[in-house]
């Protein structure tokens, strides 16, 4: 797979006017981007910026009040069987079965995918090994380090071969260590196997020049493209600058988020 | 072959992905049960309590007359059998609700409800594995009881397993049901006050009916109208390989509201889950 958009090509992730509000509290204003395939894009926001209601609108946890949302063209709203198996998540919390061993989960994941138990196995004795995690199938999950957990639960989201790989603010609480190994898996992920990533995070150092990013700001995008062009349109010296500037643009009151 | 559809996996799902999906949900129950052997001890010591020592010591209190399924004077130990087997699949169905809330809160629950199968269908899923567990829970107490002289006819052993099937359907789907609108996961104490408590005294688990209208017909419309009381005498004839048309009925009709009220509830475009709250389970 090349890196890159090409003109025909569908989007991996088109967001398209999306609205969201938690009674009178607007999480999401109006929000558009898309995403190309086979590029890492980086959801850039503070926490309480929208990312988590943008991640659970996407994986179709709550439904869309208004705007729409479409996975290599499959709308989430009206043909979520389709758009949810071209889809692979990795939410923020734990959500590995710590009573379980890890091939247990990871067979459990691709038991409700509708992939049937040899084949599971095979992938997913394919998918630990290539994390370095092949020796410990048959632990539990709770006696995994964080950052174990995590590139389980990455190997896991990809079982079903989704070609689109959303993760949720996924180095919280792991060390320098552990962060650089995922990113350094889910960039490898991108540039050979030409998964499509997007990245929600608010740390600015977890950005590359070639990565795209997407700045979201209470609830609104305030910028989007290839992250040179972002700093350039901003007319800062890098991202971390661009970003300061950017959030600051609406209100100029100090953030009253979390 | 065009650059996207190369890789596109075909619309819909087949028959036997619908099979593999449900029997990982069973089997990953199956597993958590296996794992939490405490919660099979309690299971188990619960009724037999009741069994060993409430039952011995009303034994000589509350006289039963001859009442259907029964042909002969039984035991009170004989009596409440059926409501202790019931009882078991209510303790069941609200702690798999109750499991459910923790999942959701965990994370757990996630998982299950972004795969790409129809929500009602993992669900319903999530149903028949509870079922399946609370069988074996029932299974176990019948085994020790059968040392306490309680021997309903070997037929009965099989004729109760549709009952049971049937029951434990229904709670767990109120289970599900109340696992929607349950906030918090410390809420078991009102979930024991406010549903198991009430469902199971005002029923016919613990004494006959007609002993009920004579103290209070009141309580006795009560416990008519209580499900659970169904359930309980869908259970009672049925160990007697005898069919209660009408308990089957509002046990069949009660399991389609629950369940069609669970699935409602779960159901992301109408459900509580997106009022509730904002992701990230209040972190």
């Amino acid at each position: 797979m090349m890196h890159g958009t090409k003109p025909d090509e569908l989007p991996a992730l088109r967001v398209e006017n999306l609205s969201h509000s938690y009674g009178s509290r607007q999480a999401l204003e109006a929000v558009s981007f898309a995403i190309a395939p086979a590029t890492f894009t980086v959801l850039l926001g503070l926490n309480g910026a929208g990312k988590s209601t943008l991640f659970a609108l996407v994986t179709r946890l709550y439904a869309t009040q208004q705007g729409r949302i479409e996975i290599f063209g499959c709308e989430v709203g009206r043909m979520p069987g389709e758009a949810l198996r071209r889809l692979g998540v990795v939410f923020q919390s734990r959500t590995l079965d710590l009573d379980l061993s890890v091939m247990q989960n990871m067979l459990y994941h691709a038991a409700l995918h509708g992939i049937g138990s040899r084949e599971a196995r095979r992938r997913a004795g394919a998918a630990l090994e290539r994390i370095g995690l092949a020796d410990r199938a048959r632990d539990k999950a709770r006696d995994l380090s964080g950052g174990q957990m995590r590139r389980v639960e990455i190997a896991r989201a990809l079982l079903h071969r989704p070609r689109l790989l959303v993760l949720d603010e996924p180095t919280v609480g792991l060390d320098i260590r552990a962060r650089e190994d995922i990113l350094a898996e889910v960039r490898r992920l991108v540039a050979e196997e030409g998964v499509c990533a997007l990245w929600a995070t608010h740390l600015v150092d977890e950005i590359v020049p070639t990565d795209d990013v997407v700045v979201l700001h209470r609830g609104r995008v305030l910028a989007h493209g290839p992250v040179p062009r972002v700093v350039e349109d901003s007319a800062t010296a890098d991202i971390r600058a661009a970003f300061v500037k950017l959030a600051q643009i609406p209100t100029r009151s100090t953030s009253e988020s979390p | 072959m065009s650059l996207q559809q190369a890789a596109a996996p075909p619309a819909g799902f087949t028959v036997a992905q619908y099979a593999i999906c449900m029997r990982g949900i069973v089997w990953r129950e199956a597993l958590r049960f296996l794992h939490q052997r405490e919660r099979f001890v309690a299971a188990l010591v619960r009724p037999l309590v009741w069994l060993f020592i409430f039952a011995a010591g009303f034994r000589q209190v509350l006289g039963i007359s001859i009442i259907p399924p029964y042909d002969v004077y039984v035991l009170y130990e004989v009596f409440i059998t059926p409501g202790l087997m019931a009882m078991i699949q209510l303790f069941n169905g609200m702690q798999s609700s109750l499991s459910m809330v923790y999942d959701r809160e965990m994370g757990n629950m996630r998982t299950l409800l972004v795969s790409p199968l129809p929500r009602w269908y993992l669900l319903a899923s999530k149903l028949f594995a509870g079922t399946a567990v609370s069988l074996l829970q029932v299974y176990a107490y019948l085994a020790i009881a059968w040392f306490w002289d309680i021997e309903p006819p070997l037929i009965g052993y099989l004729t109760v397993l549709p009952a049971l099937i049937m029951s434990g359907l229904m709670l767990g789907a109120l289970g599900m049901l109340i696992s929607s609108v349950i906030k918090q996961l410390e809420n078991f104490a009102g979930v024991m006050n406010f549903v198991i408590f009430p469902m199971f005294f005002a029923s016919s688990a613990l004494y006959p009916l007609w002993r009920v209208k004579e103290s209070s017909p009141l309580l006795y419309y009560v416990c008519e109208f209580n499900p659970f009381t169904h359930a309980v005498e869908l259970i009672r004839f049925a160990l007697y390989a005898r069919v209660e048309w009408v308990s089957l009925a509002v046990v069949a009709g009660c399991t389609t509201l629950f369940m069609v009220g669970a699935i409602v509830a779960y159901d992301p475009a109408r459900g509580y889950l997106a009022r509730r709250g904002e992701p990230g389970g209040g972190a």
